[in-house]
């Protein structure tokens, strides 16, 4: 059964100047974890609104939990969980005053739901009678969580949950939300972080409003068209020129502490020829390896490939 | 010998009995590519006002390209660029427009200000763009105008804050080939990031926790050092004890 099911979705703004979203299709079933994966400017943000029926599309149709985002509006507000990218809880009232707000606007109590929200909110607890203006960038992330969880939402709308959250906050987080799914909440999570990919059991990526691809992580690693190589030595940058004036050379970029390569044509001494070549140009401590290619490998394929 | 343009002694900044800062002590050289890391609150943000001459220090010292930190903050405002996610361009002056503006702030002439325009809209190939305004070009190419108009006075250092949050992958690596170029040019960067990858990109990183400066080292050494297999894990290993955890 898909929880979310989104058809030819399409969202412009400044008099279709700006096409945040075109032609996006994609269903998230229920008790999955999906991620949409992309830079800021993607259509993440336009697409979780439009979701969420905070935003009206210009074409296209999607349902939630069965209810259309236009028409039924009201029944989906009931049902879904909300947290936007930016902090949007009251600052002046404490937090416990805001968990209680919103379980009082959806008609239930703290009390009610308060095993789905306990491993998260024992954390704050402490805190409780602090405003929430007051908390620390962390702590914030960890309340506004527990509100939108607090109603028992069928399908929870996360909207870059981590961003700008240092590495081991985020994964923290995403242990919550591995958490959160075992109690059956279908999750739909946004991030620009590629790394968080693999966390997900299905991703979409989006680029400037398409989706470039859908599937699981693992499958879209697979689909990873050719070899990709690694490559190091003494001198990085110098390096990287070139290996951008080598002809035989298809791509090459950085990524960490190597560089990422790959050939135009894949030949038995290709790896030998440009280790002979490298040396000719003073390139020494030279190391080359076959890598396996990681979903932000996947997503710079893709994005050349629709350039 | 090499020049040293950033130098603290046990550099420190109380608010109240909160110790945002804790004695840090560290040197920058010339030209080099400096990575600040650290948890959210560890104290970053406090102590890289405080090297930009915007926050007076409680305690310790520091000169930044030459200037000390409590009396010549003016001529370190002069001496260095300063460039963050949060804020950068002004998005309702066109392309041309911010360049001017800032090039005017750090005292360019219009013969400077009119070269230096024409060769930065060449080099980041924004001639169609050149009247549009800011907001409405895509934020790679933003974050690149960006970085070009804080290094545009050619200054001794340049801060970035997170230049790259949220920039796709493709656009981030362009970043950072600017990043290179200026470096080449013999301008010190001091970066933060929240990508570990990028912590490769840098000639030696600082890692900050609890106020506290835990490491400072080459990429390859702090990997050596705790026996870790990527930047990833050398983070994870010192910070996972921190205990502050903020903004």
């Amino acid at each position: 059964m898909n929880e979310v099911i989104v058809q030819q979705v399409y969202k412009t703004y400044q008099h279709q100047e700006i096409k945040a979203v075109s032609d996006v299709s994609f269903s998230v079933k229920k008790g999955e974890l999906f991620g949409l994966i992309g830079p800021d400017g993607a259509g993440k943000t336009s697409l979780i609104r439009m979701l969420t029926t905070l935003l009206l599309p210009d074409a296209g149709s999607a349902t939630v939990h069965g209810f259309d985002m236009v028409k039924d509006f009201r029944e989906i507000r009931k049902r879904v969980g909300y947290m936007p990218g930016k902090f949007s809880l009251y600052a002046d009232l404490t937090v416990e005053e805001n968990l209680s707000f919103f379980a009082t606007v959806f008609n239930t109590s703290i009390d009610a739901n308060y095993d789905l929200i306990r491993d998260i909110y024992v954390q704050i607890e402490p805190f409780k009678n602090r405003r929430a203006g007051k908390l620390s960038g962390g702590m914030k992330q960890k309340l506004a969580l527990c509100c939108a969880l607090i109603h028992r939402p069928e399908v929870l709308f996360l909207d870059e949950p981590t961003t700008g959250v240092d590495t081991v906050s985020r994964k923290e987080f995403w242990d919550m939300l591995k958490r959160l799914k075992q109690q059956g909440i279908t999750i739909l999570v946004s991030t620009p972080y590629m790394d968080e990919a693999s966390l997900c059991e299905r991703i979409a990526l989006l680029q400037a409003g398409k989706i470039m691809s859908i599937d699981t992580p693992e499958n879209i690693v697979q689909q990873y068209p050719g070899k990709l190589y690694a490559i190091k030595s003494a001198s990085m940058s110098n390096l990287l020129q070139e290996l951008r004036n080598y002809a035989p050379i298809n791509s090459c970029y950085a990524f960490g502490e190597y560089h990422h390569i790959s050939f135009e044509k894949e030949t038995s001494n290709m790896q030998n020829e440009l280790i002979r070549y490298l040396q000719s140009k003073h390139q020494h401590a030279l190391e080359l390896k076959p890598v396996q290619p990681t979903i932000e490998d996947c997503f710079i394929k893709l994005m050349n490939a629709t350039v | 010998m090499k020049n040293i343009v950033i130098k603290t002694d046990k550099l420190t900044k109380r608010f109240g009995d909160f110790i945002a800062t804790n004695e840090i002590s560290f040197e920058v050289y010339d030209g080099e590519i400096f990575g600040f890391l650290g948890a959210n609150g560890a104290g970053k943000t406090t102590a890289m006002k405080m090297l930009c001459g915007l926050s007076t220090p409680s305690s310790g010292s520091a000169t930044i390209a030459g200037f000390d930190v409590y009396k010549q903050t003016e001529q370190i405002k002069k001496n260095i660029g300063y460039m963050s996610q949060k804020f950068s361009l002004y998005e309702d002056l066109n392309v041309i427009e911010n360049i001017e503006f800032y090039g005017g702030i750090y005292g360019l002439t219009r013969k400077q200000l009119a070269h230096k325009t024409g060769e930065l809209i060449t080099q980041l190939g924004l001639q169609t763009e050149a009247k549009k305004l800011v907001g409405s070009l895509p934020l790679g190419w933003k974050q690149k105008l960006a970085f070009s108009v804080a290094v545009l006075h050619e200054p001794k250092i340049v801060f970035l804050d997170e230049p790259t949050g949220g920039v796709d992958p493709i656009t981030r690596r362009q970043f950072w080939d600017l990043i290179y170029a200026a470096a080449d040019r013999g301008i010190t960067i001091f970066v933060t990031t929240h990508y570990m990858d990028e912590a490769e990109y840098c000639n030696r990183i600082s890692m900050m926790v609890d106020g506290v400066m835990k490491a400072l080292d080459t990429p390859a050494q702090l990997k050596q050092q705790f026996n870790a297999g990527s930047m990833d894990e050398v983070f994870f290993e010192l910070a996972r004890g921190a205990k502050r955890k903020a903004d």
